[in-house]
């Protein structure tokens, strides 16, 4: 699916834990996350820390939209 | 009674011409012409070609909708049980044009094609999953051999026959994964392809592995105050009670929720993707589609705005195939609704 | 170790006053196996029926399919670590009441239980519509948490199996199998010549109604570790998950692991199967290159030439299993990989998630979304509408007349990734 959006000229960034599923099949941007249940979050953090913890993910995904790239990167 | 067959040739088959005529517009004739005459011959009593479309393959290739007219509306005309177009080994326009011709009377008029090309022709891609294509040579040497093939494979697919291996027939599989019953079970199978290994025996893997395309990457946006970002996620996360009944499993379908005004995603949605341990999403769903940090960056002017519909499906045993569809139909939506950049969130 | 597998052939199932076993027909006592199920208090109320092959039964949300069998010698008897107490196992003498299985249903925990048709085109697709079923309905009390549920459930069902196994206490075995393996030195000191070969079996170890049990332990907790063959056999491994009807292993499938039973008929002969190694999929990355890495090394500590390696699930695991095939075929040690494949209705979808080139030989135990239709059932034990919430199914699938469409991702063991039913793919 991302492949098909990024088609259209939109740039989209894969958020997903299982980066070597990502790669594989060809996504160029890339955030690395936590696990499959919960990638943007942690029910193990506590809600603060937790919070700090999404909250830093999506500035990254947004650093990745912002940031030119040629192939396959990880943010 | 004998089946209808309708032929599709190029400038150069059709005898019309070379090269100077390519950008000949499509004729129809009632003759059986070039190649259309040896197929004619090879099916014998089971099938007659009623008629020969001729068509410059400039023409198919540059003005595809008139050329996809002209062909329903002959398919309409003559009728045909079976439609055969080319072979154009490896010729590559000719390639691109049998293809066409398959793509459209395949898709919208339902009727079998079978054609035959060279396996590096760049019509193939496309014409093996709306035909049968025969495996030719790289040149027009190999038409005796071709039309054969073809034939028989026509013989049989008219009459309803069920179909031998691609490899057995002579044409190109289709990438179609068939599931079927064998004699032996999947763990007995497997100890004996060991052994072949080990012995140097040859053995046949039962499962080729995907070859997966490239995109090349979208340009980054330049000032991200001012960009409109849309929330993807292939979690599941839907509103409540599922309204649009998306599967928990090989989605069929993906869901657009509007989002407009919520600052987290809490409360009013919850997951129904079978694939992983639903309890921390459905607690707070922004542990999958982050919405809440999204809010929290457009309120601080980091971004411009959040997108107001949010796109969403399963991702656990949907098929590549369907994924594809509900990209491009997403994709396609986001474009037009000027949609800067997009985050798609997987689990 | 020594193992002997006694199976009691057993010829009908009836409800009467006392369990027992006489000429090959088993008799159960519903009231016995209710009273003691609802001795937890977790538990609301017990149903028990039976379904038996070509009856038009359908039996459905299947949670767990377990086989009832008692053991006369040695130590061990029920399921150690969850429904007694912890002995080592892989030992001693098993009565088997062979031809009968114990089928749990009951209130859906999660999405992915499944459905068994005991006759027609539904009964093809399912190896458990060739047994004798024992079908318990349990119902929990209200207001549990999910987690609470799925082991209420879950214990239920080995307990009901416990209890009907001793019906087989002093019956008569119509054939004996007996697996026999020392330690590694010693086999391979009598079989010096014959190619080493391990089985890794992968378990989905991915949180409620996605975990495995090893003695008791959930599998998400463990690191990659060496198991005697014999122990499988004997109970040690039981199933605590759902990942999807088609393609979970079951308990009984554990007890009767058809790839170690495949590899062990060979030992001796064609190879020295050298034991299982049992590898959990986990939801990070980083557990899944810890659980790889640990794999490739215990294989390449082992020595061994070959190795059959088992995926549950599809999807994210994928990736577990082709990093594991990489790294094996880059230490030079030959595998094949038993997994299904998600190819769309239309069969013409990239089969897996994942890609790489060494994985070369691959059995394929069948396209998960492959479209069935089963005819109307005389009887559903359970309820028919799961089916429109379970993994396979979908909302409107079930007709009106009780026919339903939907795809083999629903229906238990079809696309069976340790090799237990005979599916396999081919490309036209």
């Amino acid at each position: 699916m991302v492949k098909e959006i990024e088609r259209y000229g939109i740039p989209i960034v894969h958020m997903s834990t299982i980066t070597t599923i990502s790669e594989s099949v060809g996504a160029n941007r890339i955030v690395p996350t936590i696990a499959i249940p919960y990638p943007v979050g942690n029910p193990n953090l506590s809600k603060v820390v937790e919070e700090d913890l999404r909250e830093k993910l999506v500035r990254r995904a947004l650093t990745a939209l912002g940031t030119e790239v040629e192939e396959t990167t990880y943010f | 009674m004998s089946y209808k067959v309708l032929y599709y040739v190029n400038q150069f088959f059709g005898q019309v011409g070379g090269e100077d005529k390519a950008g000949m517009a499509p004729v129809m004739k009632d003759e059986k012409v070039g190649p259309a005459l040896g197929f004619d011959q090879l099916m014998g009593e089971e099938a007659e070609v009623v008629g020969t479309i001729i068509c410059g393959d400039n023409y198919f290739n540059e003005n595809n909708e008139e050329a996809v007219k002209f062909i329903i509306d002959a398919v309409s005309e003559k009728n045909p049980d079976l439609v055969v177009a080319g072979p154009a080994f490896n010729a590559g326009r000719y390639g691109m044009a049998c293809a066409g011709v398959a793509k459209v009377v395949a898709d919208e008029l339902n009727i079998p094609v079978i054609t035959g090309m060279y396996g590096e022709n760049p019509g193939l891609e496309i014409a093996r999953t709306k035909s049968l294509v025969v495996e030719t040579n790289d040149s027009a040497a190999g038409m005796k051999d071709a039309l054969a093939k073809m034939a028989d494979l026509a013989k049989k697919m008219l009459k309803g026959e069920k179909l031998g291996y691609p490899e057995d027939e002579g044409y190109f599989a289709q990438g179609k994964r068939l599931t079927v019953f064998s004699d032996k079970r999947g763990s007995e199978r497997a100890v004996e392809m060991l052994l072949a290994r080990f012995k140097g025996e040859e053995f046949k893997s039962e499962l080729p592995m995907p070859v997966f395309d490239r995109v090349a990457p979208a340009a980054a946006i330049k000032d991200l105050s001012k960009a409109k970002i849309a929330l993807v996620t292939t979690g599941g996360i839907v509103p409540n009670g599922n309204p649009d009944r998306i599967q928990s499993a090989s989605a069929q379908k993906w869901g657009k929720y509007n989002i407009a005004g919520k600052d987290s995603l809490e409360g009013e949605f919850y997951t129904i993707h079978g694939g992983y341990d639903p309890v921390y999403a459905n607690e707070l769903p922004d542990r999958v589609a982050p919405l809440d940090m999204l809010r929290k960056f457009q309120k601080e002017g980091l971004i411009g705005e959040v997108y107001e519909y949010f796109y969403t499906t399963t991702g656990t045993g949907t098929s590549v195939g369907n994924a594809i569809t509900f990209g491009k139909e997403i994709g396609k939506e986001l474009k037009e609704a000027g949609v800067d950049a997009a985050i798609l969130t997987s689990t | 170790m020594n193992l002997e597998l006694r199976k009691i052939e057993i010829k009908d199932v009836v409800f009467g006053e006392e369990t027992g076993l006489k000429e090959g027909v088993l008799t159960v006592c519903k009231q016995d196996i209710i009273d003691e199920l609802m001795e937890d208090v977790n538990v609301k109320s017990i149903k028990v029926d039976i379904a038996k092959p070509g009856e038009k039964t359908r039996i459905i949300p299947v949670k767990d399919v377990i086989q009832p069998r008692i053991k006369v010698e040695g130590k061990g008897n029920g399921f150690p670590g969850v429904t007694s107490e912890m002995v080592q196992l892989g030992s001693g003498k098993v009565n088997v009441l062979d031809g009968v299985a114990v089928v749990t249903i009951g209130d859906i925990v999660g999405f992915q239980e499944g459905v068994i048709d005991m006759w027609g085109e539904g009964a093809k697709w399912t190896p458990f519509s060739k047994t004798l079923n024992i079908v318990v309905d349990i119902e929990p009390v209200d207001g549990l948490d999910p987690h609470t549920h799925e082991a209420t459930v879950r214990v239920a069902g080995l307990k009901a199996a416990e209890l009907i196994g001793k019906a087989g206490k002093e019956a008569e075995a119509s054939i004996v199998d007996k697996y026999e393996m020392d330690d590694i030195f010693t086999e391979t000191g009598k079989y010096p010549d014959l190619p080493k070969v391990a089985y890794v079996e992968m378990l989905i170890s991915q949180g409620l109604l996605h975990d495995g049990y090893i003695y008791g332990v959930n599998s998400q907790k463990i690191l990659p570790t060496l198991i005697h063959p014999n122990e499988e056999l004997d109970g040690a491994v039981i199933s605590g998950n759902c990942v999807a009807a088609c393609d979970k292993i079951t308990t009984y499938q554990h007890q009767n692991n058809s790839a170690i039973l495949d590899l062990y008929k060979r030992h001796g002969k064609d190879i020295n199967f050298v034991g299982v190694i049992l590898t959990p999929e986990l939801t990070t990355l980083e557990g899944k290159f810890r659980t790889c890495d640990y794999t490739a090394k215990l294989c390449r500590t082992l020595g061994v030439d070959g190795v059959v390696v088992s995926e549950e699930g599809y999807g994210n695991p994928d990736s577990d299993l082709l990093m594991i095939c990489k790294r094996l075929e880059d230490s030079g040690i030959k595998t094949v990989l038993i997994t299904d494949e998600c190819s769309g209705w239309d069969g013409m979808s990239q089969p897996l998630a994942d890609t790489t080139p060494e994985a070369v030989a691959v059995v394929s135990t069948g396209n998960v979304s492959h479209v069935v239709e089963l005819e109307p059932a005389d009887k559903v034990i359970g309820s028919a509408e799961a089916i429109a919430t379970l993994a396979g199914g979908w909302e409107g699938c079930l007709q009106e007349d009780g026919s339903m469409v939907c795809e083999l991702n629903a229906v238990i063991g079809a696309t069976s990734e340790i090799g237990y039913h005979n599916l396999t793919v081919e490309l036209y």
